[in-house]
């Protein structure tokens, strides 16, 4: 049976991280997964709004999500932060009958409805749980031996492990490291894999948010690593884009591509790495695709 | 039940660093700290670490193990160890925090911290003549903070004070919430305006990591959170942090979703030019890849900004959702 999702992209996807939306596409093409864009769901507030106005951060995301619901399909996003932030809104609507019906009252004025049933999942739980990293590997046409890769999960899609159904789910935090193997890559273990990137905090205290992202990036490349994948564009932003600010506040050596999961998955299915745009990165991810074994595909 | 531990040994006064494996045979009931002990009692008298009543409330035997802090007395082996007799556990002492001998830190970074928010409530006006009469759900949300045994496990694996050790850090952060949010203190905008300079309550990133290793679920993280939406509400704004939700809910507000383009200079100042300088060279790097979405080059609220369709939807939302906040407790006569 066709696997459909209703899709929500997440603001960097259509913003600052183009080749994630584009990759991300592409990729579900490639495996048969089909995408129902929300085209009017908003951002999930990423827990900025919740400081100021956490009814409002509720109320948004309980829209997107009675949304899916209209659509009959499970929720499926593309960032660690969008899927906490889902979760823990879930949890807590699940937790409060009271408030989340305050909260259907407003929704109704728009034909909608929350029921607190809804699958909601990273690409990277769709990808373990209901495709299957089997099928994946049945499918790859290019695997990418030899390459050391370093997973970044990003907070939110580990923390709280209670709210991330990590218990009912106990591999949820070795997934990354799952995903790495099954495309023929030798994952890289390092402290950093699970800790913040630092990225919400890089308007507010620069130093400490480039030293967290300098330190991680440090530390893998220290242990042989070729890039890093993560299944959060807030973390890419980070670790790529800022990888340069990065290097001159932490002083480390560090030049190390930052690819998406999608990405890292459609190389390995044999997408072109143009068509994912993976000439589009701050920090160039060459080094990474003139390691791939039979070189990059015309 | 066979044990393997790996112990990190530090032995300042020799110099000495390193680890110590010990394999011992424990009943199935036990946990990490019953099994310290026995090490401590038969295999290895030099093992030092801090215990007391084990059973999770005096908070002495916090260390990391398996690379994540815990309460060694909480921690049954079979749950770390998953039922596997061949794991063996990684036990550190807490980081952030100096070594004194093995599992024993110096919690004096610690304790300062908690000082630094004056821990004690400081209540305004006469003295009423029986007892402060409080709501009920007031407290009912400062029992999170107070169910806190000071165990460090949240200073130990807070990624800010890794970078940081300035940050104020989650232990003293959700103390102050303790005192800024009982109905009965005086000087709540007082210390909000302290907990809002720098090295406060904005520059925690939210990882959450704090919520993870708290052994009594006060969860710093969710009452650093509150403390934030105590601070906008007493119009404490005048901070990067502040204005950073400001132009993030405004954006989202305006648009439905994020303006990334303009999240900088409404965080730092529209006039911080030297700050603006500073990001200018990593501005120039993102425009250079298409990492700089050119729709989104009209700020938030201006007209033809760049909004999504059916904002008409979401604005009413935004009117209806405002009426859910809930009014804060005070003392009552």
């Amino acid at each position: 049976m066709a696997m459909r999702y209703a899709f929500w992209p997440g603001c960097v996807s259509k913003g600052a991280a183009p080749e994630l939306y584009m990759a991300t596409n592409r990729v579900a093409r490639e495996l048969g997964i089909e995408l129902v864009e929300l085209d009017l769901a908003t951002c999930t507030g990423a827990g900025v709004i919740q400081e100021q106005a956490p009814e409002l951060a509720d109320a948004l995301n309980a829209r997107t999500f009675a949304m899916a619901q209209q659509l009959g399909l499970p929720l499926m996003n593309i960032c660690s932060t969008c899927q906490g932030i889902e979760s823990m809104v879930q949890d807590k609507l699940a937790k409060n009958p009271d408030y989340l019906a305050k909260i259907n009252d407003i929704l109704a004025e728009e034909g909608l409805h929350y029921t607190p049933d809804l699958a909601i999942k990273n690409f990277l739980w769709v990808l373990v749980e209901d495709f299957g990293l089997d099928r994946l590997k049945a499918m790859i046409k290019r695997p990418l031996n030899g390459v050391r890769i370093g997973p970044f999960y990003g907070c939110y899609i580990l923390r709280p492990s209670d709210i991330l159904g990590i218990d009912e789910h106990p591999g949820r935090n070795t997934y990354l490291e799952q995903a790495i193997e099954a495309v023929g890559a030798t994952p890289v273990q390092y402290e950093g894999a699970k800790k913040c990137c630092g990225f919400p905090i890089l308007t507010i205290n620069r130093e400490n948010s480039l030293k967290q992202a300098g330190n991680h990036i440090h530390e893998a490349q220290d242990l042989g690593a070729d890039a890093l994948v993560s299944p959060c564009p807030l973390c890419h932003l980070n670790l790529d884009a800022q990888q340069p600010a990065a290097k001159s506040v932490t002083h480390y050596d560090i030049d190390l591509p930052i690819i998406h999961l999608p990405q890292m998955i459609g190389l390995a299915l044999g997408v072109p790495p143009q068509e994912m745009r993976m000439d589009h990165h701050v920090v160039s991810t060459k080094k990474l695709l003139d390691k791939l074994p039979e070189g990059v595909p015309a | 039940m066979k044990v393997k531990l790996k112990v990190r040994r530090t032995d300042p006064e020799h110099g000495a660093a390193g680890y110590s494996q010990y394999a011992i045979d424990m009943p199935e009931s036990s946990t990490l700290l019953d099994a310290l002990i026995q090490v401590r009692e038969y295999e290895d008298g030099t093992l030092a670490l801090r215990c007391s009543c084990r059973s999770a409330i005096c908070g002495s035997c916090s260390m990391r193990v398996d690379r994540r802090a815990r309460l060694a007395c909480r921690a049954k082996i079979i749950t770390v160890t998953g039922g596997d007799e061949e794991h063996e556990i990684l036990v550190e002492p807490m980081t952030n925090m100096p070594v004194i001998k093995d599992l024993i830190v110096d919690q004096e970074l610690f304790f300062s911290k908690i000082r630094q928010v004056d821990p004690y409530l400081q209540p305004l006006g006469p003295v009423p003549e029986r007892e402060y009469r409080v709501p009920n759900e007031a407290m009912i949300d400062l029992t999170h903070t107070m169910n806190c045994i000071m165990c460090g496990a949240c200073v130990s694996d807070c990624t800010v004070l890794e970078v940081d050790k300035n940050f104020i850090a989650p232990a003293a952060l959700a103390k102050a919430y303790r005192f800024a949010a009982d109905p009965r203190d005086g000087h709540t905008h007082e210390r909000l305006e302290k907990l809002s300079e720098y090295s406060g309550i904005w520059d925690c990133t939210r990882c959450n990591m704090c919520v993870e290793v708290c052994p009594k679920g006060v969860a710093p993280m969710n009452r650093i959170l509150q403390l934030r939406e105590m601070a906008m509400e007493a119009g404490i704004q005048n901070n990067a942090g502040a204005r950073h939700t400001n132009i993030f809910t405004k954006s989202i507000i305006d648009g439905g979703r994020l303006n990334e383009v303009w999240m900088l200079p409404g965080s730092v100042g529209m006039f911080n030019v030297p700050r603006l300088l500073v990001e200018a060279p990593g501005a120039l790097r993102m425009l250079r890849v298409g990492k700089l979405p050119l729709a989104q080059a009209i700020p938030p609220g201006a007209p033809g900004s760049h909004k999504m369709q059916g904002m008409d939807r979401v604005r009413n939302v935004v009117k209806k959702a405002a009426l859910l906040k809930p009014k804060r407790a005070e003392v009552t006569d």
